[in-house]
Parts: C-alpha cells; structure tokens; sequence
C-alpha cells in the first residue's frame, strides 16, 4: 500500500546545524494497517509524515503510494490520496472560517475547486450528522467561526475533515499530545471510531507508550532516522511497556532518562 | 463647502473600488500588497493614453487599465509564489518598476482628457444631468456591482480557498489546495480591482499624473480601518461577509469627507499624507495597547478576570 525505501533527508546541509533527520528509512504498509509509530525527540517520527504528505522534498529514496510513485508530487496535489491531523490543533483548520466552511473545504480535498457555491443545503446536513457522531454538541454551531472553539474541539473537527472524504492513508502527527489528558482520550477514542468504521490505513505517531500498545495492529519504534523495531499483531498485543523501554534503551543508550517518553 | 463634500462622496466611491482591491490582499490573504500605488497609477496612465492618443471608446478604456492592473497583480504574484520573494518586497518592486513604465506608457509625467469624452462626460450628455451628480451615480453602480461579485466570488470553491489560503496556509495544503495558485489569483484580481480604479479616477478628474497612486495602500488601509471601526459601532456588529465589502467602500467615502473637512478647515493638502499614516497607525495600535492594558488589569486583580 505505502512504501518507503531509503527514505534520506538531511537539514541544514553544510552548517553547524547539519541533521540527518531520515537515514535511509524503509517501511511498508499493508491496506489496513494502523500503525503507531513511537521513538525519542529527534528520531525522525514527525519527519517522515512530513515526507509522506510532501511537506519537503526528499533528497533520496522513494514513497510509493498504491504502487505509485508520489515522491515528485507536490504537497497539495498528494492531498488527494492523505488525510493529515496536525499536533497544533491550530494547524488543522481555518480559525476565521465557519465550521461548516471548514468542513466543506475538506469534503473537496483532492477535487478540483470550480465557480460552483462553495456549500449546499444538503451538505450541511450531511456535516450536522457527521458533527453529532463527534458527540460534542457541535451540530447545533455550524456557523460559528472555528476560532471560537477549544483545542480539543478543533482537534476532533480537523479529524472529522481528514475523514470526510475518505483518504487513502491518514497521517496523524501526535494529534493528542497538546491536549488535555480528558480531551486527549475523547479525540484517541473518535480516531479508533473513526479508523475501525472503514479499516483506514493509518499511521499515528505518538509520544505515549500506552497509546502506541493500545491501539493498532501494529508498532514502529524509530532511532536516528530509521526503523529499530516493527511489532505486529499477536507479539504486539503481547507487548508491554517493560518490553518496549528495553528495547528503547538498546538502541538509545542513556539519552534514555531524559526522555519525554517516560511519562507514558 | 456642499460642493467640497459632494466631490468627496464621489472622490470616496471611485476610490472605494481600490479599497475593496485592498481589502482582498490585507484581509483575506493577510498581505499587505505595495503594488497597488504602482497599479493604480497604472491603470490611470493606461487609460488617459489609450483615449487621448488612440481615440479609444472610454469603456474599453477602463476594461484596458483594469487589465494592466490584472497583469501588474500577476508579477507581483509571480515574484512571490515562484520565487518565493516576501511579498512586502515582490510588490515593491512590482511598485518601482511600475513607475518607470507608467512614465514610458505615458511619454511625460501627465496627460489631461479635458477635450475628450469620459464615461462620465457621455451619460452627463445623453441624460442632462450634472457630471458631479454622474460621477456619484456611476461609481455608485460599480461599486454596487463589484461587492455583489465579489460576494459571490469569495463564496464559490475557489474563492472559499482563498479565504482558507489567508486564513491557514498549511491546512489549505493539507486540503489539496494550492496555494500558490489561490495567492496568484487574489494578488490579480486586487490589482486588476485598484487599476479599474485608477482608470475610473482618471476619467473623473479627467487627467492621468505619474504621482495618483502615491500613498495609494494607505488611503486603502485607512479606509479599510475606518470601515471596520464603523461596522462595530453599527448596531447588530456587522461581521458578515457582505457588510464587511460595503464598509470598506464606506470607509474610504467617509476618509474622503473627512479630508475634505479639514482641508475646508484649512489644514495644507500636503499633511494628509501624514495624516493618513496616523489614523492607520494608531487604529492598528490601540486593539494591542487595549489588550495589554486589560492583561495588565486582570494581573493586578489577582488574574480572576
């Protein structure tokens, strides 16, 4: 389904700052998998999503997406194929814009925008529907501006639009982690909602060990830009968080202490 | 005094199809757009030198000097999303260069339309009513029909993302939306919106001069400042889209009136400048000092507020 082979990307090539973010990364995914991808600050988590969706160009290697390459597509034009949810709960959506508008922006990711009206009648149904399955008594505020809303509220709104028209892959980039522990729960619970309702394949990076062995079918642990440990199925439900720190400080040595990681 | 007001109406819509050029590029894309002094001299210049030295119809005229401004927009839009030149800087240059062209598209600094017909001259003659009482009903029209449109526009898909381009550049992305492409399009038809201006503007005052445009986004952004202010002290706090098109253009009617009272009052025509700056800088000023004025209150009561 995805692949990446040799995934390179180096920051600030020629300075002081030089970082290999991504060392010659391989990775496949089967349609299906919900893969939790967990590993220390640095290991590179984040910037392989962001090589997924285009966010920077690669310096070597491919991703191939249902046996095409995209590794040449721009980040918009991906964005047919990608449902992303961002850390930032502001990132996800337009503060200045009416939910429904928001909504409707997603539904045509991937479309080609035209001079036709930018919502319909029925669509709005549609989103008051779909706003009430989030359980946050959002269908009765479609026209309020997003900018009114809580983290939380926007969090699951953008988890909403990245679904709405379904991806073919869905990014999400520690979506819960500048949450609440309560929010953070209730948009963890929407996402397993929302990937079971249609097998979505899906790849969540996270901070929290717990959440990373919970959820998903399987796990990525990554260190210094590569892939240190692939889990799936029966061995992952076996696994526990004594499992995963040993191998962590196998690979990281005493970094480990400092790690934020810890707190999951 | 009647008469000063009544040119300041009228003075105040012509230029209010700039505002709402501006209003585009300072509210919905978040960039303030330097192009627009050179555009809107540009559109003036093309349109003077297209009726004076071609016999152009005067309609075509305007048509001709929206498009410069169109094309204008377009290499300051270029500039930015191809090279990713900021966009402060991609319209100055825009701007500068805009300069030297409208001097080589005029041939010297000035060109006068007293002999020939205006748009407005024609329908002052086919209907016999006074041109001043012309100049407001014609602008009156444009302007009417320009906050429809664009009303409409900003309503469609394309134009919705352009607002979420303004709003959320790396979730329009995300969304499929390409954003070079949206800011292109706002960049040229805000240009293309100041240099119809330009052109109507050079119709009424029936010249074209090199220096129209100077200080050009200023008025803009006064206008737009003013416009908003009033909406907020109008009952029921005017926050659609609509009525935040119809401020702009009342905005910059009412900067007209008030440059023209106190012009009237006998302050020197070249302060305004001045002025203009003034009324921007502290409207933009006072929300910030307000908020920390507040945070500063609720610190000193123990943060409950």
């Amino acid at each position: 389904m995805l692949t990446l082979s040799n995934v390179r990307k180096v920051f600030n090539r020629g300075t002081v700052n030089e970082k290999v973010a991504l060392d010659g990364l391989n990775l496949h995914l089967d349609k299906g998998d919900f893969v939790t991808v967990i590993g220390g600050n640095g290991a590179g988590k984040s910037t392989m999503l962001n090589m997924i969706a285009g966010v920077y160009p690669l310096d070597s290697g491919t991703v191939t997406l249902d046996g095409n390459d995209i590794s040449r597509l721009s980040e918009h034009a991906r964005a047919r194929y990608l449902g992303r949810v961002f850390q930032d709960p502001m990132r996800g959506t337009a503060a200045d814009m009416q939910i429904d508008e928001n909504l409707a922006l997603a539904r045509r990711r991937g479309q080609r925008r035209t001079l036709r009206w930018g919502i319909t009648r029925a669509e709005r149904d549609e989103y008051r529907a779909a706003l009430a399955t989030l359980g946050l008594g959002l269908e009765s505020r479609l026209s309020d501006k997003v900018g009114l809303l809580s983290g939380g509220q926007r969090q699951a709104i953008t988890l909403l639009m990245a679904t709405l028209k379904e991806p073919d892959l869905l990014l999400l980039d520690e979506h819960t982690a500048a949450l609440d522990p309560k929010t953070a729960a209730k948009v963890l619970e929407l996402t397993q909602q929302v990937v079971d309702r249609s097998g979505l394949t899906t790849i969540m990076v996270t901070h929290n060990m717990h959440d990373a062995i919970r959820l998903g079918n399987r796990l990525v642990m990554m260190a210094d830009g590569r892939v240190i440990y692939d889990v799936r199925g029966e061995e992952k439900a076996r696994l526990h968080r004594a499992d995963l720190m040993a191998k962590f400080e196998e690979a990281a040595g005493t970094e480990f202490a400092n790690d934020r990681m810890l707190l999951g | 005094m009647l008469l000063a007001l009544q040119g300041a109406v009228s003075q105040g819509i012509l230029w209010g199809v700039m505002v709402l050029g501006v209003f585009i590029t300072y509210k919905l894309l978040d960039i303030a757009d330097l192009t627009c002094d050179g555009s809107l001299a540009l559109g003036g210049c093309v349109c003077a030198i297209l009726v004076v030295q071609y016999g152009c119809n005067p309609w075509l005229a305007v048509g001709a000097g929206t498009l410069a401004g169109v094309v204008a927009g377009a290499v300051t839009g270029l500039l930015h999303t191809l090279f990713s030149i900021p966009a402060i800087l991609a319209g100055i240059l825009t701007q500068i260069s805009l300069w030297s062209i409208n001097l080589r598209i005029m041939g010297k600094s000035n060109v006068p339309l007293l002999k020939h017909d205006t748009i407005f001259s024609t329908i002052a003659g086919a209907t016999g009513l006074p041109q001043s009482t012309i100049t407001i009903v014609v602008g009156a029209a444009f302007a009417v029909a320009l906050v429809a449109g664009l009303y409409w526009f900003f309503g469609t898909e394309v134009g919705s993302a352009l607002r979420a381009t303004g709003n959320n550049e790396s979730m329009s992305r995300a969304l499929g939306i390409n954003t070079s492409s949206t800011k292109l399009v706002a960049l040229m038809l805000s240009n293309g919106l100041v240099g119809l201006s330009g052109a109507l503007i050079c119709q009424s005052q029936k010249y074209a001069d090199i220096g129209m445009g100077t200080g050009a986004i200023i008025i803009g952004l006064a206008a737009i400042v003013i416009g908003e202010v009033l909406g907020r002290l109008t009952p029921g706090k005017l926050r659609s889209f609509s009525s935040r098109l119809v401020a702009a253009v009342v905005g910059s009617i009412v900067y007209f009136l008030i440059r023209a009272i106190v012009l009237q009052l006998g302050m020197d025509a070249n302060d305004m400048k001045l002025l203009s700056a003034c009324i921007v800088a502290v409207a933009l000023a006072v929300p910030v000092v307000w908020e920390r004025y507040q945070l500063r209150r609720s610190y000193a009561r123990g943060g409950e507020a």
